[in-house]
């Protein structure tokens, strides 16, 4: 079961600060808000999801609105508002993906998992989803697990078992 | 075999590093630009090439760049649209992948002749890889005094940097990319002002797709002439296709534009033809966005010529027998494939992107999908073969950008080549839901219109 929102507050490490000090300076004075989705990715990276205590710490780093983070993190598909497994499957859905089995490997992968598409696995390590062409249809069907976003190409269902044995004893 | 300008040395192990790029003939460009000729000479240059957006729309780069407005004291920007997301294309993270030098390279030549100081490479958020991969390129042609301060004792600054989206089909438009790197919500901007004259943080801004500015290279180092030579009529070049669905060999491909495409279907050298010994039953050639033709139509004109790999043979006919190059997404169907299934698909992308700022495209992308779900799973009606083509009629051309456009010509194109395989789901619908509608006539050869 997921809880949902216990996060109170957060502190960011001061590496992580140095980071986002480093982002904000690829960009003129006075804009550094452009820095706020590559800050978002560092934040999703180290905490798995973004918390709005955490969007709020962001808020105040970047001396912007709470809202502002917000209206951001809402529309793009990649931040993650509530948490998910440590490792999330996302598989792609899209036409070119499916001409070749995609469909079948995303229904094999719940199976496999034994839960639904944005749910998370009882031992907290899976969850996965369909997402939109990835940029890989020659090499489908594909999926992508995050943070750092590593292709896994031309599934079968026994590349997908050994892919999910793999990371349970990783 | 075709000429190779921008895969060239694609298997030579290393050619990912500085090192190996440079040995190779790499940054031969960078010097010869900024050692030899003016910024303007560089324009002068990718103009006489005749090169064409290599994002989706084709519209002459050199061009682009002449209209780049220069006001005093305003700095400019050149952004490289490394977002690639239209379904049925992944050339650019191929190129990004094994020859991140080749991009680098170009954006050096192009912000030189821009006069750009900072430049940007927005790649989609899911790149990561790619992403480290382009930092690390930077980091190296920096320290080999291709980037910085100065660059080869030329008085000329440069620093690139690069941008992570957030998964958002939507920001590889360009304007919405631009409100992206300002750190907003990818909603497309309201044109004009065109980013030529206001662009990211209101300056004015060229935005390129990474294979335009990767091709500025070849370009500078053959001179535009030479490279106007390759190709066909005003389809001068290369290109990189990326090939996918039901072919023996899927995979990114750099062909001389005006190859047959019954050749790059066919040949070893391409595709190697349609994969577990299949019919062909239809193509759509350049991304999600354009039409799909049948089998017969994407072979042949409707004059019976053979229709070649170019802007120009691809669009032949408009949209009653044509289609167009795109961004060179090119996507094979074989005689197995569900017409209705794909387009349901393809719709239910659209949906999911939409940014939702016009009405047309918000609602009726959700309409369409809706309606081809219902026409797929056996309750669909014939009048709701017709309702797809008014409501993809009423966002054509109404709304603020091309999105709208891209998700209705899939639809208007399917119906108007498969409208048989529609109504065969909607009288049969059981046996829609056992077994396919196959190729039925979508390859026999065409009628030539001499009875007309
Ligand atoms: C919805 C939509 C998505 C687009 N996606 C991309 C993309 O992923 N990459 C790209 O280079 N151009 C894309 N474009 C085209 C860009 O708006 C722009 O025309 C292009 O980047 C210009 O570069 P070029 O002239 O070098 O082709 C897209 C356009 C639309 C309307
Ligand atoms: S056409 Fe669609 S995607 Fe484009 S601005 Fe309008 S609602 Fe947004
Ligand atoms: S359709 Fe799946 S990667 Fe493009």
């Amino acid at each position: 079961m997921l809880r949902v929102e216990e996060v109170q507050s957060v502190e960011f490490s001061s590496a992580l600060i140095s980071k986002f000090d480093e982002i904000v300076s690829r960009y003129p004075e006075g804009r550094s808000k452009s820095a706020l989705l590559p800050i978002l990715h560092e934040v999703q990276a180290v905490y798995g999801w973004l918390s709005s205590a955490a969007m709020d710490k962001v808020a105040e780093y970047l001396n912007i609105q709470p809202i502002e983070v917000y209206e951001v993190a809402t529309f793009y598909t990649m931040f993650f508002l509530k948490p998910q497994g440590k490792y999330v499957l996302e598989v792609c859905r899209t036409g070119p993906c499916c001409l070749v089995g995609a469909e079948k490997i995303m229904d094999y992968i719940g199976e496999k998992l034994g839960i639904k598409e944005g749910e998370v696995t009882a031992d907290g390590l899976f969850s996965y989803r369909g997402v939109e062409c990835l940029a890989a249809c020659g090499y489908a069907p594909v999926l992508q697990i995050g943070p750092e976003y590593t292709f896994y190409e031309n599934l079968t269902p026994e590349s997908v078992d050994q892919l999910i044995e793999g990371l349970k004893n990783k | 075999m075709g000429r190779k300008l921008l895969l060239e040395h694609i298997n030579v192990p290393g050619i990912n590093t500085f090192q190996v790029y440079k040995e190779k003939g790499g940054y031969r460009a960078v010097e010869k630009a900024l050692k030899t000729m003016s910024s303007d000479d560089v324009v002068e240059e990718v103009k006489k090439s005749g090169l064409r957006g290599r994002g989706g729309a084709g519209f002459p780069t050199g061009m682009k760049w002449s209209f780049l407005a220069k006001p005093e004291g305003v700095p400019r920007y050149l952004v490289c649209n490394a977002d690639e997301s239209e379904p049925g294309t992944f050339k650019d993270r191929y190129l990004m992948t094994h020859i991140p030098h080749a991009l680098i390279e170009g954006m050096i030549i192009g912000s030189y002749a821009l006069g750009a100081n900072t430049s940007y490479i927005y790649v989609r958020g899911e790149m990561m890889p790619q992403i480290r991969i382009l930092e690390k390129a930077i980091a190296e042609a920096k320290a080999a005094g291709y980037l910085g301060k100065n660059i080869l004792g030329s008085g000329y600054d440069l620093e690139i940097y690069v941008q992570p989206g957030g998964g958002a089909y939507i920001c590889g438009e360009e304007t919405a990319l631009l409100e992206s790197l300002e750190g907003k919500r990818g909603n497309p901007r309201i044109k004009p002002p065109f980013p030529a004259i206001a662009g990211l943080y209101g300056c004015p801004t060229v935005v390129n797709n990474v294979e335009s500015i990767a091709a500025t290279v070849p370009i500078v180092n053959e001179g535009g002439e030479e490279y106007a030579k390759i190709g066909i009529g005003r389809s001068t070049g290369t290109k990189l296709i990326s090939a996918s669905g039901n072919i023996n060999q899927p995979g990114v491909y750099e062909i001389e534009l005006g190859l047959s495409v019954e050749d790059f279907i066919y040949s070893d050298e391409y595709c190697g033809g349609i994969a577990n010994g299949k019919r062909l039953k239809a193509v759509v050639a350049g991304g999600s966005s354009v039409p799909i033709l049948p089998a017969n139509l994407i072979l042949n004109l409707a004059n019976g010529d053979k229709r070649l790999m170019s802007y120009e043979s691809l669009s032949e006919g408009g949209f009653a027998t044509g289609t167009m190059l795109g961004s060179g997404g090119f996507v094979v169907l074989d005689e197995d494939q569900c017409i209705v299934r794909n387009t349901w698909n393809f719709s239910r992308f659209y949906h999911h992107e939409s940014c939702g700022q016009c009405s047309p495209c918000r609602e009726g992308t959700g309409w369409m999908e809706k309606v081809l779900h219902r026409i797929e799973y056996g309750h669909g009606k014939m009048s709701d073969i017709d309702l797809l083509v008014d409501v993809s009629k009423k966002i054509e051309g109404n709304t603020i950008c091309p999105l709208g456009d891209a998700a209705a010509w899939p639809v208007a194109s399917a119906i108007r080549h498969f409208r048989d395989e529609f109504e065969w789901h909607v009288k049969e619908p059981k046996l829609a839901l056992e077994r396919n509608y196959g190729l039925a006539h979508y390859a026999d050869p065409l009628k030539i219109a001499e009875e007309v």
